[in-house]
């Protein structure tokens, strides 16, 4: 079976240790996680979780029923993968900016609707926000300028229109 | 009115209707046992070590269906609970442990005697919990024991600090569990139980039903046997579901995979539909998992959606309580006969019968010779609990099981060491069945220990240990496997009639076939425990035998041959 990538989302209780049950169950069948995003949710003591995984469909299956059926505490898991879905995710970009390269940095920025956060006399950090394909191509132009320091968050990732990812 | 947390955890275990706990105590579960003598409903069983204090509450669920508690201190007391609890894990067994834990300013800290046990068994619970405040253990005792006993049953533990034993809270038990992550599957989905119907009504000739733990766990035993005789189907059982299905019935064909019966493997691989019944398709019975039954559509039934399709394919799961999915199956099922099928597997078995005539004319005591009187003897009323190897194979094979959890060994661990203490476990349960415990010389040696709790609390086990003065199984792999380099298996052991004597356990040394039925006569006939070892043929293996990786198809039937005794026998 061809691996791919696989978003996962779920519905979990806000309580001490859910995330490392969760974490524990990928561990045990070998899947690296690629990305883990927690948050709250729109309720109050649930907090929704968005994994990316690295997978072949029935051994993500297999760990999605896992998930649901062995941790006490997640609610609903939905592999939202095949489904029309918003994925976005947020970086933070320090780079070496000397006055030479400045415009030309902002320029890029301004393409790319990011947003320039902090200035000094060496650095500047940028914002971005989207899907991962557009923050690796922003990251690919800046390259060349040097960067110093990056932070991603991870995908945080949602099906469109009335579907809710619980269907 | 205020009660420390101590007196909750008490009556919160009465209020779950617990009549008795195995244990050990210590210096963080001093609090506890302090209070015990308010409770004296609660029985509490010292044991000699805690993996037997998890053992024993195993074997006493498994016996009663009830679930079983055990209770440890904290940092070594509770990991020596891990072994034990992971064995109740995979093998389905509900069970609440209880561990100390130091005080909740200590946690975290490295302080003496502490271990994080909540982490040690998150893989190997189904769930557990570190109470920080006295006015939680309520709820967490209430939670612990419904996730133990619902859905797939498992092990919970509850980690409780020494200060929150002593803290006071008020006392009310809820009425009510607070898991909204929780919601098992009960009721199989009906349109998927009408295809199963189907299937069996119209679609095959010749269908089999393979039958797991799962039907003992769901009480189902009517049932299957209803749903056999009904659509005349013969009925093959895993290890752990031996006894869900009467094995003196006539569509019984005993037990599949790698040391099951020649002809229920070779039914496997013959049949047209396979019927999975509370079972998880483990590898030692299905064997090789892309050719297990591959002429077979499989109709999966279990109460755990991550059985279905983990290990092989199916073609109509049904996810559910097994009790709950068979009877609206059975009303669906139509009454046929499958004439020509039951021919041909009792063709088989007549080719490859159990008992060979080797083991029944054999001069030296075999073995098996010596399970199948202990069956005769007590006329299959008994609970046999065995211990994992050679031993357990013998005692699953030459011995017939005609009720559920009569036999109760360690599956999908395979713990050597479990059939002392959990046959202790059964007694307390079940003081009025005979308990036998079978054991090998080498798993008896691992928790010999609890003899002593056998005698302190008045706990009347029957033990026949097979002794072939060497770890059996693993020597048989070395025969078969290892060109017979016979590396660090065979092992000495204490003369067992002078320890049990040394234990004032009255015991028996058996080294002929005609002492055989006077010794396990005069054990049956003494009042508490006793103690038979057998000296057996040493170099005797077990057979049938599927190797490791083949198809069941290519099970191996005894080779006929002469038993060797071994020159150099390590028993006195």
């Amino acid at each position: 079976m061809v691996s791919t990538k696989h978003t996962l989302v779920a519905l979990v209780e806000d309580k001490p240790g859910v995330l490392n049950r969760m974490v524990s169950l990928f561990r045990r069948r070998n899947f690296n996680i690629e990305s883990i995003a927690v948050g709250s949710s729109e309720m109050s003591n649930f907090s929704r979780i968005t994994f990316v995984v690295d997978g072949s469909p029935t051994m993500v299956e297999q760990v999605r029923k896992q998930l649901m059926g062995k941790v006490v505490e997640v609610v609903k898991v939905t592999d939202i993968t095949d489904k029309n879905i918003v994925i976005r995710e947020l970086a933070l970009i320090k780079i070496k900016a000397p006055s030479s390269a400045r415009s030309e940095i902002i320029q890029i920025v301004d393409i790319f609707h990011a947003e320039i956060v902090d200035v000094t006399q060496e650095y500047l950090t940028i914002e971005i926000t989207g899907p991962e394909d557009k923050i690796e191509s922003l990251l690919d132009l800046l390259k060349p300028f040097g960067i110093k320091e990056l932070a991603r968050t991870g995908r945080i990732a949602m099906t469109c229109g009335t579907l809710v990812d619980e269907e | 009115m205020k009660l420390t947390g101590a007196q909750i955890l008490c009556e919160s275990l009465l209020k779950e209707g617990v009549d008795v706990l195995f244990g050990y105590p210590g210096g963080v579960v001093l609090p506890l046992f302090d209070t015990f003598p308010q409770y004296p409903a609660l029985r509490h069983i010292l044991v000699r070590h805690e993996q037997g204090a998890a053992h024993a509450a195993d074997g006493y669920a498994r016996a009663t269906g009830k679930v079983g508690v055990c209770l440890a201190t904290s940092g070594p007391g509770a990991t020596n609970l891990v072994t034990g609890i992971a064995n109740a894990h995979l093998d389905s067994v509900p069970m609440v442990a209880i561990t100390g834990q130091v005080a909740r300013s200590f946690i975290g800290k490295d302080a003496f005697q502490e271990v994080d046990i909540t982490g040690i068994t998150l893989p190997i619970t189904k769930h557990n919990f570190l109470v920080m405040e006295a006015g939680q253990i309520a709820q967490a005792v209430k939670e612990a024991f419904y996730l133990a006993r619902s859905g797939r049953p498992g092990p919970v533990l509850i980690d409780i600090p020494k200060d929150v034993f002593i803290e006071q809270a008020e006392f009310n038990y809820p009425a009510k569990v607070n898991l909204p992550g929780y919601n098992p599957t009960v009721q199989g989905h009906p349109a998927q139980i009408k295809k199963a119907a189907e299937m069996i009504n119209n679609a095959c000739q010749k269908p089999l039903i393979i039958a797991g733990r799962g039907v003992a766990i769901s009480g189902a035993f009517n049932e299957l046997k209803q749903l056999a005789e009904t659509a005349h189907i013969p009925v093959i059982t895993t290890l752990l579901g031996i006894g869900c299905f009467p094995e003196s019935h006539t569509l019984s064909y005993g037990m599949l995979g790698m040391h099951g019966t020649a002809y229920a493997n070779w039914a496997v691989s013959d049949a047209d539909l396979v019927i999975a019944i509370g079972m998880r398709m483990d590898d030692r019975a299905t064997s090789k998992f892309n050719e297990f039954a591959p002429a077979a559509r499989i109709i999966h039934i279990d109460i755990d959606p991550a059985e279905i399709g983990k290990n092989v394919r199916v073609d109509v799961p049904i996810v559910g309580d097994i009790k709950k999915v068979l009877i609206p199956l059975i009303k669906l099922v139509k009454s046929n006969q499958h004439v020509e099928w039951i021919a041909q597997l009792d063709a088989w078995r007549k080719k490859a019968p159990m008992v060979s005539s080797r083991i029944k004319n054999s001069k030296v005591l075999l073995p098996q010779y010596v399970v199948h009187k202990i069956y005769e003897i007590t006329r299959g009323n008994a609970i046999v609990v065995a211990g994992v190897g050679q031993n357990q194979m013998w005692a699953a094979q030459h011995f017939w099981y005609d009720q559920p959890n009569s036999f109760i060994t360690s599956g999908g661990l395979g713990t050597m060491g479990y059939e002392l203490p959990a046959s202790m476990g059964v007694k307390v349960g079940c003081p009025d069945e005979t308990v036998w415990c079978i054991a090998g010389d080498g798993g008896f040696q691992m928790t010999l220990h609890e003899l002593a709790t056998l005698v302190q609390d008045k706990i009347g086990v029957k033990i026949a240990i097979l002794n072939n003065g060497c770890l059996g199984m693993v020597r048989q792999w070395q025969e078969l496997f290892y060109q017979k380099n016979y590396v660090d298996t065979p092992l000495s052991c204490p003369d067992f009639v002078k320890l049990a004597d040394a234990y004032g356990i009255p015991a028996l040394r058996v080294s002929t076939s005609q002492q055989v039925v006077p010794a396990i006569k005069k054990a049956m006939a003494t009042d508490g425990p006793f103690l038979i070892e057998f000296v057996v043929a040493p170099e005797e293996n077990v057979y049938p035998m599927v190797p490791p990786g083949e198809a069941l198809s290519k099970v191996l039937l005894e080779p006929e041959k002469e038993v060797h005794v071994w020159s150099q026998q390590n028993t006195p």
